[in-house]
């Protein structure tokens, strides 16, 4: 075998073009896809039936379909229609970065929308009951109580949802974005030399999720610091008698 | 002698749940200043009582007044009765202090942060007065150094007492004592009752669902006895555990002596 190091130094700058391609569509669809999905787990965690179940087909749609269909059906169907291509939104709607950052937001908001659900269900009843108590309304206690607790047991899980999203992102090389995958198909295409092109991408997506991982343990560590039992540091602050 | 205010007002409160009755009509008034005990064995709808007071608890039948101002009850759709008004409950609410079981003080929230956050958000008071007012509670209560702690640091007597102070923090007319010694080791229930004391003896309304018998003889004003959803008895101290009237209540003495 015959490894090519300098077709790796030659091309890295192509790569690192890619990754901000890929860091770009996960961070818009990440934030677009959070936007979306709190007030859909705000529906789906809610108490009227018909507020819970208008989510509930989208939801159903995003989570039990393949994302590459997603993606294919927004690139390639919506062009399909005149209305579409006659509309303000044409302009955006033709674009196939946009299109991946759509469905992208569309899948994930899916997803992250069930997690927060299961999240704010998650919050036993009594601190619920605690903000009634007090005379709190509905939006005061959804922005002071449920949501900043449903935020703190959702984050390892959503955690995952985001690195899930990284390494799904690679499918928007199927409609010509030059992302982290995208770029190194090309480079391929000139290079023929596969393995150590997909081997530099591999490593690429690997140290993103290595930061996006160490991101999260940081902020968890931040969001959930009230779960971390603090040991005395003196045996009179168990117990006065076992002071000395 | 005066004229007390009445502070509280419950009339012919019913409460069902499918076809199990639980409260069978229960009036019960407290004037400025009282403090009434509600015992009975369990199951006999002294929780749900006092959680139908502020609503946890949906009402099935009856009416609430506080400092005079009824609250305003329609049926609602299950058959049980509503707020026709959600801004007058939670104004009413807010004028309740409700102390639970399980404390069920906020964990995301420092022991400081907990206190301050009804009085802020929903009184509207300014930051710095509520912080005020939270460190002289806490020192009332004796946490004055946990102030910046979590909830999950505290005992669980500590955290009652924290819950307690939160309540105080509302500047409540009547104050909601549902078991708050029920869920704490034996050792921790004494710090507890003496700040409850506390209150009663500087004339805070108070409402106590309890099973601390010699606490409930001790600082009540009036004894109320609860048996399958009705008041079986009620009284002074002195009427109710000395000279018990129904076999029930004679029954209950007796194994709570």
């Amino acid at each position: 075998m015959n490894w090519n190091w300098d077709v790796i130094v030659e091309y890295f700058p192509r790569l690192i073009d890619g990754v901000w391609v890929t860091l770009e569509l996960i961070f818009l669809s990440g934030l677009f896809g959070l936007m979306l999905a709190v007030p859909l787990a705000l529906m789906r965690a809610s108490q009227s039936r018909w507020l819970r179940l208008l989510p509930f087909g989208y939801i159903f749609f995003f989570r039990g379909t393949p994302l590459l269909v997603q993606i294919f059906l927004i690139y390639y169907g919506a062009s399909q229609f005149d209305a579409v291509r006659e509309s303000v939104l044409w302009p955006i709607l033709r674009e196939p970065y946009w299109c991946a950052i759509i469905a992208f937001t569309l899948n994930t908001a899916a997803y992250s929308a069930e997690l927060i659900r299961g999240a704010i269900q998650a919050i036993p009843k009594g601190e619920l009951e605690a903000a009634d108590a007090f005379g709190m309304s509905r939006w005061l206690k959804i922005r002071r109580i449920v949501l900043p607790r449903a935020f703190g047991i959702v984050l390892p899980a959503y955690g995952n949802e985001l690195i899930l999203m990284l390494k799904s992102s690679s499918l928007a090389s199927t409609i010509t974005l030059l992302d982290i995958t995208g770029a190194a198909r090309t480079i391929i295409a000139r290079t023929y030399t596969p393995l150590e092109i997909f081997a530099t991408a591999g490593v690429l997506y690997l140290t993103i999720a290595a930061i996006m991982i160490g991101c999260f343990r940081l902020l968890e560590m931040r969001l959930n610091r009230h779960q971390h039992y603090k040991m005395p540091t003196e045996l009179s602050a168990v117990d006065p008698r076992l002071s000395d | 002698m005066t004229e007390k205010n009445i502070a509280l007002e419950l009339d012919d409160i019913h409460k069902s749940y499918g076809s199990l009755e639980v409260l069978k009509g229960i009036s019960l008034s407290a004037s400025d200043g009282e403090v009434i005990s509600i015992l009975g064995s369990s199951g006999s709808g002294k929780s749900t009582l006092l959680r139908c007071i502020n609503l946890l608890e949906r009402p099935s039948r009856g009416s609430i007044r506080i400092a005079g101002e009824a609250l305003d009850l329609v049926p609602g759709k299950d058959g049980d009765l509503r707020a026709a008004n959600s801004r007058q409950l939670e104004r009413m609410r807010s004028r309740i202090g409700f102390v639970f079981q399980n404390f069920n003080l906020w964990p995301h929230k420092s022991i400081l942060e907990n206190i301050i956050e009804a009085p802020v958000q929903v009184l509207g008071q300014s930051r710095d007065q509520a912080i005020s007012r939270a460190e002289e509670l806490l020192q009332r209560v004796g946490l004055s150094d946990k102030r910046d702690v979590y909830p999950a640091n505290l005992s669980g007597g500590q955290q009652q007492r924290v819950a307690i102070a939160r309540a105080l923090a509302m500047d409540p007319q009547v104050l909601l004592f549902d078991e708050p010694t029920s869920a704490l080791d034996p050792e921790l229930v004494n710090e507890v009752l003496a700040v409850m004391r506390s209150l009663a003896e500087e004339g805070r309304t108070m409402l106590i669902v309890t099973h601390e018998m010699r606490f409930a003889r001790e600082v009540s004003s009036q004894v109320v006895f609860l048996h399958q959803g009705q008041i079986e008895e009620s009284g002074t101290p002195e009427e109710v555990f000395d000279r018990p009237q129904s076999q029930r209540v004679k029954d209950f003495m007796a194994s709570h002596a």
